[in-house]
Parts: structure tokens; C-alpha cells; sequence
């Protein structure tokens, strides 16, 4: 029993049948993104008026990160195109550097989030909140650098850039409430770890697939290239649509 | 060429016994997995209903022990069903769970994934679904979800208690993690549905035989079609939605939960608020409407294929049919927000959507009248899946027409959430779409066991099951617009005049009270009509009359041009299809049936 059109386009729809279901899925990736994305919206409007945080987010950071995405998906159009043109070490290098870009993404995403789960916003006993990168967390004190102070209910403390203090010990007994800058802090840092982790798993899942078809899986080279082709652009793809989330993550949530 | 060689291999290892586990459990053949599914279905269904009829014990004789199944419940579940009375908290829970059961795990698999499983491959001619490892996954990522939610009744707190539809902050401040149970399992539920919805579309565009053109595709098919686009779309949301109760849940997020939420003894919520319990209605129902045509477009299908089976002509307004079909998918991805007149989201939105929920309803009554009309000077033949395909019709337009009241926001007021609501949209699932489902099974057991079903007990199983159907939710309709409410523990005896004075406005007479103990005894009674079609299902398996020939019904379409049951690969031979999906009586020809594949 074969079932047609694995490899060969079906005439009248010109797709070979893993295409169209890369697409069909994309289509309902395009839901779920755009279900977050609607939420952020909701919730953005919501909010009352100069709540929102702006400035959290280190920018020339994430332009850098887009810009490794970027790269990553014009590596994999070319390895693509390779295959396409028989050379299957030109391939290996470039989706070598595809899955090398990938990693770096992840890697400066981490270092991102890393940065964020260490920023503490500590509201302390006389009135005042201190908003810093922690140093050092014992039992008797906390010790924050870049520090703004500024007195409770007078804002966030991105409204109070500028004036800010190297380093600020605080013992213990001075401290209300001390919260860090996880998803739990506001609803903009809500959806941003949602939103950034749930695209984060899409790199990582679409690595170990690219990873898989350039390691392993690329044997099929030798016995069935055409649809080992396929495999190729089907899983770039969807390296792209990832890709593509990211484009509107980044403006969305570093720049407006 | 090399492709070929990997093929023939892989032929070659299908002509190998497979062994029981690769035939029975993870078999990659479309027809084992359509029955893999239907059968899981079923037992879902049957246990849906088995909560339901536990809790009827509590609505019609609220605080008294259940007889029998009481002292199993406190055996199993503990506290919460000591005495074997049912509290209020496993009446929640077993709400809850009817309601996801009956649709994410009883209804939708068995119209959906069963049927098309079983169907749509045979009738575009097709050797097997597109992607047959990713229709095993499919398969067992249901049973895992499925596995998921019933383990949560057993944990402590027990399972989910806030409702089908989970709205938050209540989902979310519930004590029990029951909630937390019910989202992973509806993540593994949704991963199913996408799944297979990506492989029926990816099936029905490729794999169609060569002649199998649109516009000769069964109806079923474009049901099917038009199905598995909703799925599609309409669940990421929702996936989406039980991403962000999930956070809510465990990582302390506040996308629900407003700035000054207050729970439990009024102290407020240790949260960072700001969030919007709206959103989750908008999302969750951006899934739940969709998902009701979803319930009920593969019903329609069915129905549509057996009414042309046995009016033995052409089914009247094919076109409109398909063409109606697809309007209804595409609208029914705007009038969710007729769900949440009462939010308070405003009445312009309100407006739109009342608007778009009148406009769905003409291309639904389209299909409606277009299968009235076609028995319309047919020479009818009377069997048990003709019989359902009958009912169907009538209970059907009950409940789509009983829907206008509550589409239109002002009668909406009064309705909503009342036993109204409940009636309605049962009659559109359950002597509606079960009655369609119970047709198909009927119907398509020939072919896929070479016996029918008992034709006597069949007709009981029909009889039985209108008449206590009717005698449920008929009495509802009138509960709920006497007032009153859904989802009490008590049945309303609460706001009964006793209770609230003789004078009070809404209080409920002794009379609608009193209803609740028929509904409940009726309940009962379609519990025990459901036996002789049990018996029925394994019996005829080895007793039952064998078919005289692969084509038993004198059918068209092409799942019935093939061996009988149809072996792996289906077809004997290619089939090159030549013909309209119902040529019945044509002029000229020597039968009264011209199959698909037979030349012109």
C-alpha cells in the first residue's frame, strides 16, 4: 500500500502532502499566537492609564537577538537550496550555523530572563522602594546595586530613570516586601515570559528537528534525496513562521 | 528511482502479520483507529451520562443518599460523598466533568475522529489518511488527555469543579488542583483535535481518486471538511487560553484576575491583579462556539448520507448543502460573544453578535430544509439508521429554533442560565447529534463488521430513546423559563415559594419542583433503553445477520465498493469515480442506485 503524493506535488494542488500539512499547522499556530498577541492587547488597554512599564527590557539586546534570528533564517533557505542543487556539504554548514544561531538565540534569551528573575523591587519599611539588580541575599540583609529609591505610590521605577544609586545594603528588618521581576510581578511581565517562553520552546523544538535531519536523520540523503529535500523545507518552514512570531514579539514588547 | 525502493519495502512489511499489538493497539490503519476511537468514545459517552444520573439523584431528592452507587462513591472518592449523600462539592465536580466528557471526550471523538476516521478515506477513494503515524499519535494523545481527566477524580480535593467552561477567577481560586488536571488534559485534548484536523483537510485535498472532483464529494465529506477547519482554528485559542489559567494557577500570574479580587472570607487575593476575567470568556468562547458546529456538522453529514441511502433519490439542494456548510463554518467564528450578553461588555458588541448569531441560522435552516425536502416523494425505506436520521430532524430543529430566544440579548436576560439553556442545547447534541451518531453506527456496521445489528432491538433502542429523550428536556424548557436556574445543588428547592414566601417574584411553584423528579426518573428510564443497544453492539458482532454483499444498503458513495470489512488499502482496485455522490434512480439505468465508480 503507498500512499501518494509523499514526495511528488498532487498535480491539480501542486503540493506534496507534507506541505500542506506544515501549513495547515501553521495556520493553527498563527491562532495561538494571535490569541496571545489579542490577550496582550486586552489586557494593554485595560490597564489603567501610564501603568504600563516601558523600558524593562534591554533594547540593543534584543536587536541583536532579532538579528540572530534573522541570520538563522537565511541560513536556512540556503541549506535548502543546497540539497536543491546536489551539494550536501554546503548543507551541513549551513544548517550548522542555523542550529549554531539558534542556540545563541536561546542563549541570550536565557541571559535575559536571567536578568529579569534578579531585578527586585523592595518596599521597605519608612515609605520608601528600592528597585535594583541583586548582589547578595542573606539571612540578615539584601544587597541591591543600581539602585532607585523613590517613595512609595510615586510611580514605578521606570518612571524614575536617571538619579540611581551604585550599591544599596538593606537589612532585613527594613524590608515589607520584596518581590523580583518574574511573570508574577505585573500582567506586562505576564505575558512577556508567556509569550517569549512559549516562542523560546518553538526554537528549541524546531532546533532538535533541524538538529535531528542535519545529524541522524540526514541518511536519507543517500536513500531517498528528494524527499529528504522535503523533510528539509518543510522543517525550515516552520523555522521561518518562528522566525516571523519573533518579528512582532520584539517591537511589540521591547519597543512599545 | 530510489523512493521506490523504500516503498516497496514498506509494502512489503504491511503483507507481514503485524502482530497483535501493532494491529489492535498502535495501528497506523485509518478504519482500527476510527474504531479504536469510536469504541473509547462510547464508554465515555456512557460513563457522561452515568454522572449525570447520579447527580439527577441529587437534583429530584436533594441531601438523601444515593441508593447503591452512594456507598460505591464514598468507597472511592471519601468525604465528599459521605453517606453516600452527594455534596456540593462532587455535585460541582461531577458538573464539571459531564460537561467535559460528553463534549471533548464523548461527542466530538466519536463524530469527528471516528466516523471520519472510518469514512472519509473510503469515500474519496482514498488508501489510508494522509499521514497514518501522525493519525496513531492522534489517537493516543486523546486516550492520554482522556486518562488525565479521570485520574483527577481521585485526587484530593477531587476534579475540576468550575464548569465546562472553567471561567476564571473561579477556575483559578478553587482550593482543588483538580483545575490544574483538567488543562493538562485538555492540552493532550487539543493536540488530538489538531492533529487529526490536519490530517483529514491534508487527506481530503490530496488523496481524493482521480474523478472525485469538489462537487462530488458526499456531503459527510464536506461536513467532515468543513469540521476539521473549525478544529483547526478554533482550538489554539483556547490552548492559548489554558496557557495563561495554567500561569494564573502556578506561577502566580494575574491574567484573569482583576487589580481587588476577593475570594473565600473576603480578604483580598495575594496577587499583582490587573487582569481581565472577560478575556478568558472571549477566548474560551472563540473555541466553545465553533466547537458546537463542531458537535453537530458530522451529525448532519451522517444524516445527509443515510436520508439519500434510503429515500433511494438524489438529496435535494446539493449545492446548497455544501455551499451552506461552508457559510456556517465561516460565521461561526463570529457570534461567540453570544454567550456573555449578561458580562457586561456592552450592548454595541452585544448588537453585533446578536446580529451574526440570526444571520448563522439561515444557512443552518438551509441544511435543515434541504433534508426535509429531499424525503419529499421518496419511496422511504424504514430501518433502524433511517429511523435516527428521522428523529434527528424534528429534535434538531428544536433545539436550533429554541436557541433564537437566548441569540436575541433582551429574551437572553430572562433565559440565561437557566434549565432553558440546558434544554436547548441538549436537544441540539443529544437526541440531535447522538441520534445522528447512533444512525451512523447503525448504518456503517455492515461494512466494517460484515453483520448487521439487530433490526428489532434496534428499533426498541429508537423508540425507547425518543420517547425519554423528549420526556427529559421538554419539562426543562418550561423549568427554566419559570425561572430557574442551572447548575444548583439543591434543584431549586431553595428559591421553592416555601422557602422564599408565597409573594417573592421568581420563587419556584411545587409544580416546577416537582418536575425535577420526572426529568430525573426519565433520565433513568433512557439509561436503561441504552442496554439493548449495548447488547446489541457485541451481540451482533458474532450473531448478527451476515451482510449478502459488500453493498448491503444499495449505496452510491464508494466506502461500500470495497471488500467487506475493507482489508488494508482499502480498494481491491483503484477506483476512478465517474459520478455525483447520490445518483439514485436514475432514468435508464437497470438498478435503482448508480455507484460513483461505475462508468457513465
Amino acid at each position: 500500500m503507498d500512499i501518494p503524493y509523499v514526495v511528488h506535488p498532487r498535480p491539480d494542488t501542486g503540493l506534496y502532502n507534507a506541505k500542506l500539512g506544515i501549513w495547515l499547522f501553521l495556520a493553527s499556530e498563527v491562532m495561538l499566537f494571535g490569541a496571545l498577541f489579542s490577550s496582550y492587547i486586552l489586557l494593554r488597554i485595560g490597564a489603567p492609564a501610564g501603568t504600563w512599564p516601558h523600558g524593562l527590557l534591554n533594547i540593543p539586546i534584543g536587536t541583536v537577538n532579532t538579528l540572530v534570528l534573522i541570520t538563522s533564517s537565511i541560513t536556512v533557505v540556503l541549506a535548502w537550496a543546497s540539497l536543491k542543487l546536489n551539494q550536501f556539504d554546503r548543507f551541513k554548514k549551513f544548517q550548522a550555523a542555523t542550529l549554531i544561531l539558534a542556540l545563541m538565540f536561546v542563549g541570550i534569551k536565557s541571559f535575559e530572563y536571567h536578568d529579569k528573575f534578579t531585578h527586585y523591587e523592595v518596599v521597605m519599611m519608612d515609605g520608601n522602594v528600592a528597585d535594583g539588580h541583586l548582589v547578595e541575599k542573606t539571612d540578615e540583609h539584601v544587597t541591591l546595586k543600581h539602585v532607585q529609591v523613590f517613595p512609595l505610590g510615586e510611580g514605578n521605577a521606570w518612571d524614575h530613570q536617571g538619579e540611581h544609586k551604585e550599591e544599596l545594603r538593606i537589612e532585613r528588618s527594613q524590608i515589607k516586601k520584596m518581590e523580583n521581576y518574574g511573570p508574577w510581578h505585573n500582567t506586562y511581565l505576564a505575558i512577556y515570559f508567556t509569550l517569549t517562553a512559549l516562542h523560546a520552546l518553538h526554537v528549541i523544538g524546531g532546533a532538535i528537528v533541524i538538529g535531528y535531519l542535519w545529524g541522524p536523520g540526514s541518511k536519507m540523503w543517500k536513500t531517498d534525496p528528494e524527499r529528504f529535500t522535503n523533510r528539509i523545507e518543510v522543517s525550515g518552514l516552520f523555522w521561518h513562521f518562528v522566525d516571523l512570531v519573533w518579528i512582532f514579539l520584539f517591537p511589540v514588547l521591547y519597543l512599545l | 528511482m530510489q523512493s521506490t525502493t523504500a516503498h516497496t519495502d514498506h509494502a512489503v512489511a504491511h503483507h507481514t502479520d503485524p502482530g497483535f499489538w501493532r494491529s489492535y493497539i498502535f495501528s497506523t490503519d485509518h478504519k482500527i483507529i476510527g474504531i479504536q476511537y469510536g469504541v473509547t468514545a462510547l464508554i465515555f459517552l456512557l460513563f457522561g451520562f452515568g454522572l449525570m444520573m447520579l447527580m439527577r439523584w441529587q437534583i429530584a431528592y436533594p441531601g438523601s443518599p444515593i441508593p447503591f452507587f452512594g456507598a460505591l462513591l464514598e468507597k472511592s472518592l471519601g468525604d465528599v460523598a459521605s453517606g453516600g449523600i452527594m455534596s456540593s462539592d462532587l455535585y460541582n465536580a461531577f458538573g464539571a466533568m459531564h460537561g467535559t466528557i460528553m463534549v471533548f471526550l464523548a461527542v466530538v471523538p466519536l463524530a469527528f475522529a471516528a466516523f471520519g476516521n472510518y469514512v472519509v478515506p473510503l469515500q474519496i477513494g482514498a488508501v489510508d489518511m494522509a499521514y497514518p503515524r501522525i493519525n496513531m499519535v492522534s489517537y493516543q494523545s486523546y486516550v492520554i488527555g482522556g486518562v488525565i481527566m479521570m485520574v483527577s477524580f481521585f485526587i484530593p480535593g477531587g476534579a475540576a469543579q468550575a464548569g465546562w467552561t472553567s471561567y476564571s477567577p473561579l477556575a483559578t481560586s478553587l482550593s482543588t488542583q483538580g483545575q490544574t488536571f483538567w488543562i493538562i488534559g485538555m492540552v493532550f485534548l487539543i493536540t488530538s483535535s489538531l492533529l487529526g484536523a490536519v490530517n483529514f483537510i491534508a487527506t481530503i485535498i490530496q488523496l481524493r481518486a482521480p474523478g472525485m472532483t469538489w462537487m462530488r464529494l458526499p456531503f459527510f465529506v464536506w461536513a467532515q471538511f468543513v469540521t476539521a477547519f473549525l478544529l483547526l482554528l478554533a482550538f489554539p485559542p483556547l490552548e492559548a487560553a489554558a496557557v495563561m489559567q495554567l500561569m494564573d494557577k502556578l506561577a502566580g500570574t494575574s491574567f484573569f484576575l482583576p487589580t481587588g479580587l476577593a475570594v473565600g472570607s473576603g480578604a483580598l487575593a495575594e496577587v499583582s491583579g490587573g487582569g481581565s476575567p472577560l478575556l478568558w470568556q472571549h477566548l474560551f468562547w472563540f473555541l466553545g462556539h465553533p466547537e458546537v458546529y463542531v458537535l453537530i456538522l458530522p451529525a448532519l453529514g451522517i444524516v445527509c448520507e443515510i436520508i439519500a441511502n434510503n429515500t433511494r433519490k438524489p438529496i435535494w439542494g446539493y449545492k446548497s448543502l455544501v455551499y451552506s456548510v461552508l457559510a456556517v463554518g465561516f460565521l461561526s467564528f463570529i457570534v461567540w460573544a453570544h454567550h456573555m450578553y449578561l458580562t457586561g461588555m456592552g450592548t454595541a458588541i452585544s448588537t453585533f453578535f446578536q446580529t451574526t448569531t440570526m444571520i448563522i441560522s439561515i444557512p443552518s435552516v438551509v441544511i435543515l430544509t434541504c433534508l426535509f425536502i429531499s424525503l419529499w416523494g421518496g419511496s422511504i425505506r424504514i430501518n433502524t439508521p433511517m429511523l435516527f436520521a428521522l428523529g434527528f430532524l424534528p429534535m434538531f430543529g428544536i433545539g436550533g429554533l429554541t436557541g433564537l430566544p437566548l441569540g436575541l440579548n433582551y429574551s437572553d436576560i430572562h433565559l440565561h442560565d437557566t434549565y432553558y439553556v440546558i434544554a436547548h442545547f441538549h436537544y441540539v447534541v443529544a437526541p440531535g447529534t447522538i441520534f445522528g451518531l447512533m444512525a451512523g453506527i447503525y448504518f456503517w456496521y455492515p461494512k466494517a463488521t460484515g453483520r448487521f445489528m439487530n433490526e428489532f432491538w434496534g428499533r426498541v433502542h429508537f423508540w425507547l430513546s425518543l420517547v425519554f429523550m423528549n420526556a427529559i428536556f421538554q419539562p426543562m424548557f418550561v423549568q427554566g423559563m419559570a425561572g430557574m436556574l442551572r447548575r444548583m445543588v439543591d434543584g431549586g428547592v431553595n428559591y421553592s415559594l416555601a422557602k422564599v414566601g408565597q409573594d417573592a417574584i421568581g420563587g419556584l411553584s411545587d409544580q416546577m419542583i416537582g418536575l425535577n423528579s420526572v426529568i430525573s426518573i426519565a433520565a433513568w428510564c433512557l439509561g436503561l433503553a441504552q442496554i439493548p443497544f449495548i447488547i446489541n453492539f457485541f451481540w451482533s458482532l458474532t450473531h448478527g445477520k451476515k451482510v449478502e454483499s459488500d453493498n448491503p444498503w444499495d449505496s452510491t458513495t464508494l466506502e461500500w465498493q470495497t471488500p467487506t470489512p475493507p482489508p488494508h488499502g482499502n480498494f481491491a482496485t483503484a477506483p476512478h469515480v465517474y459520478r455525483g455522490p447520490y445518483e439514485y434512480s436514475v432514468p435508464g439505468e437497470s438498478k435503482d442506485f448508480s455507484p460513483q465508480n461505475q462508468p457513465v
